[in-house]
C-alpha cells in the first residue's frame, strides 16, 4: 500500500461520488416541474440502494476471484476480508478504498439509467429494477471488463467505463423506454422547467469525471495526469463539434446543446482516456459531439421515448469512444496499440465487447423489467402522470412560488 | 362607463400604469395572460427537437372610465405603447350597465 496512491484515490471517489447529485441537477432540470423532485429522487435513491447492495453483495460479484469469465465468487461477500488488506486487484491501495472508489461508479450507472424511465415510472419498481439490475447486470459487466472475466481475457480495453457505465446504462435505458412506452401528453411539447439548474449539474460532472477517468489509472502518476487532460481536451472538443451541427441545422447554438456536447465528449472519451494520445482525443470528443447530436434526433425516428437522451448520449458516444480506442490507443500511451498504430485487430476486439455489451445488457433489463412490470407494475396511473410524481409519489413540490 | 381591456407587452405596464394614473383613473386590474393575435409566437429548440411557441406572455389591464374621460384615456395609451411593429397590442372597448361600490353602496358613475 502506498501513502501518495491511496491520497489519489480517495480524492477521485468523491469527486465520482459528486457525480450521481450533479446527475440530478442535470436530469432535474431538464423535466417538467411537477417531476423535478421525483428525478432528483431516482440519483438519491441509487446513492443509498446501490451502496448497500454493492457492499454486501455486488462489489464480491464484480471484483471476487473470476469464475469462468462470467461473474466473481463470493469471497468478499459482506466485505469479508476487505478491511485492512490491500487491494488485489491495485495493490497500492488498502482494498477499502478500491472497493468505495468502484461503489460510486455502480451508483452512477444506475442512475444514469433514470434519464430514460423519468416523468413516469413508479417509485418502487424503479428501486426493485435498480436492485436486480446491480446484481444481475452491472456486477457481471464489471466483472467482464475490469474484474478479469471474458472482456478483459480477449484484450478489448475500457479505461474508465465506456461500456460499463455508459453503455451499460444506455442498453438498460433502452429497455426501459421500450418496456415503458411514451410519456402522455408529450404531443404538446417537454420544456425543461429549469436549464441554469441543468447547466449547473453539468458543470459539476465535468469536474467529477477527472476523479472518474483520471482516478481510473489507479496510481498518481504519469498516466493519471494523462488522462486529466485527454479528458479535459475531449469535453472542450464536444461542445464545439456539438454547437457547430446544431447552429447549421436548427439556426443557433443552445446552452443545452454546449453542455450535451460537454458530456458528449467526456462519455466518448471515458474508455479511452488512458489509451489515446492528447491530439487524438481531440478528435474522439469533436466527433462525440456531433455523432451524439445525431443520437438524440434518433429517438424521434425510432419512436421510443428515451425522456432524456441516455441512449443518444451514453449510449452513442460510449460506442464511439469504444470503436475510438481501437482505433487511436498507442502504446507509448498505454501499452495496447490501436489500427492507426498497426494493430486492427484491437479494434475488431473493441467491437466484439460493443456488441457484447449492447445484447447482454439489453437482454437482461428487458427480462429484469418483464419480472418487475409482474411483481409491482413499472408505471404510474396516466392521472399520477398528469399531476406530477412530486405529487404522486412522494407528496412533496419542488417548487411553491 | 366603458370598460377598456388593454393588452400589451409585459414591458410596458408601468408606463400604462403611471399614464392612467396621471389622467385621474383611480383604480385597475391586470393579469398576466398568454395568447396570440399576428404576431404568432417564437421558435424554440431544446437538444434538435423544434418546437413552435404560439401563445406569447402578455399583460391585461382591465379598467372602467367615465364615458367623457374614454376617448382621453384611449389616446394616451396608443400613444404610449405604439411603436408601429406587429404585437403592440389591443384595446377592447364595452359598455358598463352598472358599478357598485360595496363599502358605500354608491352606484354607476359615482362608484368608480
Amino acid at each position: 500500500m502506498n501513502a501518495s496512491d491511496t491520497a489519489f484515490v480517495i480524492i477521485c471517489a468523491a469527486m465520482v461520488m459528486v457525480m450521481t447529485p450533479a446527475l440530478a441537477l442535470f436530469y432535474g432540470g431538464l423535466v417538467r416541474s411537477r417531476n423535478v423532485l421525483s428525478t432528483h429522487m431516482h440519483s438519491y435513491a441509487s446513492l443509498g440502494l446501490i451502496t448497500v447492495l454493492w457492499v454486501l453483495v455486488g462489489y464480491t460479484l464484480a471484483f471476487g476471484e473470476d469464475v469462468g469469465g462470467i461473474v466473481g465468487n463470493l469471497a468478499y461477500v459482506f466485505m469479508r476480508g476487505v478491511e485492512g488488506e490491500a487491494a488485489p486487484a491495485a495493490a497500492q491501495l488498502p482494498h477499502t478504498v478500491f472497493m468505495a472508489f468502484q461503489c460510486m461508479f455502480a451508483v452512477l450507472t444506475v442512475a444514469l439509467i433514470s434519464g430514460a424511465y423519468a416523468e413516469r415510472m413508479r417509485f418502487s419498481a424503479m428501486l426493485l429494477f435498480s436492485g436486480l439490475w446491480l446484481i444481475f447486470v452491472y456486477a457481471p459487466m464489471a466483472h467482464w471488463v475490469w474484474g478479469g472475466g471474458w472482456m478483459a481475457q480477449m484484450g478489448a480495453v475500457d479505461f474508465a467505463g465506456g461500456a460499463v457505465v455508459h453503455m451499460a446504462s444506455a442498453a438498460a435505458a433502452l429497455a426501459c423506454a421500450k418496456a415503458l412506452g411514451p410519456r402522455v401528453s408529450l404531443e404538446s411539447g417537454v420544456v425543461p422547467n429549469n436549464l441554469p439548474l441543468t447547466l449547473l449539474g453539468g458543470g459539476l460532472l465535468w469536474f467529477g469525471w477527472f476523479g472518474f477517468n483520471a482516478g481510473s489509472a489507479l496510481v498518481a502518476g504519469t498516466l493519471a495526469g494523462h488522462a486529466l487532460a485527454t479528458t479535459h481536451v475531449a469535453s472542450a472538443c464536444g461542445i464545439l463539434g456539438w454547437m457547430l451541427v446544431e447552429w447549421k441545422r436548427t439556426g443557433k447554438p443552445t446552452t443545452l446543446g454546449a453542455i450535451s456536447g460537454a458530456l458528449a465528449g467526456l462519455v466518448a472519451i471515458t474508455p479511452a482516456a488512458g489509451f489515446v494520445g492528447i491530439l487524438p482525443a481531440m478528435l474522439t470528443g469533436f466527433v462525440g459531439g456531433i455523432v451524439c447530436y445525431g443520437g438524440v434526433l434518433l429517438k424521434g425516428k425510432l419512436g421510443y421515448d428515451d425522456a432524456l437522451d441516455v441512449v443518444g448520449i451514453h449510449g452513442l458516444g460510449g460506442t464511439w469512444g469504444a470503436l475510438a480506442t481501437g482505433l487511436f490507443a498507442s502504446a507509448s500511451v498505454n501499452e495496447v496499440n490501436g489500427l492507426f498504430f498497426g494493430n486492427p485487430h484491437q479494434l475488431w476486439v473493441q467491437f466484439v465487447s460493443v456488441v457484447g455489451t449492447w445484447v447482454f445488457v439489453f437482454v437482461a433489463s428487458r427480462i429484469l423489467l418483464y419480472i418487475v412490470d409482474a411483481a409491482v407494475g413499472l408505471r404510474v396511473a396516466p392521472e399520477a402522470e398528469f399531476t406530477g410524481l412530486d405529487l404522486s409519489e412522494h407528496n412533496e413540490r419542488g417548487y411553491a412560488l | 362607463m366603458k370598460k377598456l381591456e388593454i393588452i400589451i407587452k409585459p414591458g410596458v405596464f408601468e408606463k400604462i400604469k403611471a399614464v392612467l394614473t396621471e389622467l385621474g383613473v383611480h383604480g385597475l386590474n391586470y393579469s398576466e395572460i398568454r395568447g396570440f393575435g399576428r404576431q404568432r409566437g417564437h421558435k424554440e429548440v431544446y437538444r434538435g427537437t423544434i418546437m413552435q411557441v404560439d401563445c406569447l406572455p402578455k399583460i391585461k389591464v382591465e379598467v372602467v372610465v367615465h364615458d367623457e374621460a374614454f376617448e382621453k384615456v384611449v389616446d394616451a395609451v396608443v400613444s404610449t405603447v405604439r411603436t408601429g411593429q406587429v404585437g403592440d397590442g389591443k384595446i377592447f372597448v364595452s359598455d358598463v350597465a352598472d358599478a357598485v361600490r360595496i363599502r358605500t353602496g354608491e352606484r354607476g358613475d359615482m362608484a368608480l
